[in-house]
């Protein structure tokens, strides 16, 4: 057994949380949302090459079935917590002035909140109508 | 604290340009992008909400030249982000570290993102042109 293993607490080997008390709770929300995204992704961007050029009925009509109405929900909601996780990192690790990386760490999670809920509430305005 | 004397790694631009470090840094700067389009697509997703002339508007932007050069950039970022990720992921279950299979996937990255990119958009032009 290595020295740094004796060193820590047998509670604290058994949570495995590591120095940040998270574990690899990030790292893997990451991926997670990134195997999500790769089927959602793929099918978003056939649905807008196949919406080129439509007017406003049309975005209607496909938002309006469930199956599109649905993996769009699920598409906003895991792209803005993968988004939110990423940017995340590029700031913790290039914004090394204390106040303006917290800022812009509440900025990041404020924003991919309030385009989620504002993106949601558009497909689901939709959805709803009519 | 005492780091005055520490030896400093050279900068970054002293490093010859190599496939893998571009990849990385285009990982994030595609990643960046993503998120700023993130509020266009929120914004064309709540004008098609919101009323015709809202969606005429939005639809008006993206028609517009400016418009098409910033959703080529977004679809490429997108495709190559996607591929890219998937890449990462390969890592993540440990697979594809040896240095030549690193280059072959690296090169793959490139050549089906920029392929992926050339299908949409022609498949795009063609869906128009029928509509």
């Amino acid at each position: 057994m290595s020295e740094e293993m004796r060193l820590r607490t047998p509670l604290g080997r058994a949570l495995g949380l590591g120095s940040a008390k998270e574990g690899v709770a990030h790292w893997w929300a990451q991926r997670i949302t990134a195997v999500a995204l790769i089927p959602l992704v793929l099918w978003f961007v056939i649905e807008l090459v196949a919406l080129t050029g439509a007017d406003r009925p049309a975005v209607m009509a496909w938002l309006h079935a469930p199956f599109a109405a649905i993996a769009m929900v699920l598409l906003l909601v895991a792209v803005f917590h993968h988004m939110s996780l990423g940017v995340q990192v590029v700031i913790e690790d290039y914004i090394h002035t204390e106040w303006l990386k917290i800022g812009a760490l509440i900025v990041n999670r404020f924003a991919a909140f309030i385009l989620g809920a504002a993106g949601i509430f558009a497909v689901l305005r939709i959805a709803f109508q009519g | 604290m005492s780091q005055a004397q520490r030896p400093l790694s050279p900068h970054l631009q002293i490093y010859k340009w190599q496939l893998t470090s571009v990849l990385s840094i285009t990982h994030r700067a595609t990643g960046l992008a993503l998120s700023v389009g993130t509020v266009l697509l929120v914004w064309w997703l709540l004008a098609a909400a919101s009323g015709a002339d809202a969606f005429r508007v939005a639809q008006g932007f993206w028609y517009s030249w400016i418009g098409r050069l910033l959703l080529l950039g977004w679809s490429f970022s997108l495709f190559f982000h996607l591929c890219n990720g998937i890449r990462h992921l390969c890592w993540d279950a440990g697979r594809g570290f040896e240095l030549k299979m690193v280059y072959r996937t690296g090169w793959l990255v490139v050549a089906s993102s920029a392929l992926l990119t050339l299908i949409a958009w022609i498949a795009g032009y063609a869906v128009r042109g029928h509509g």
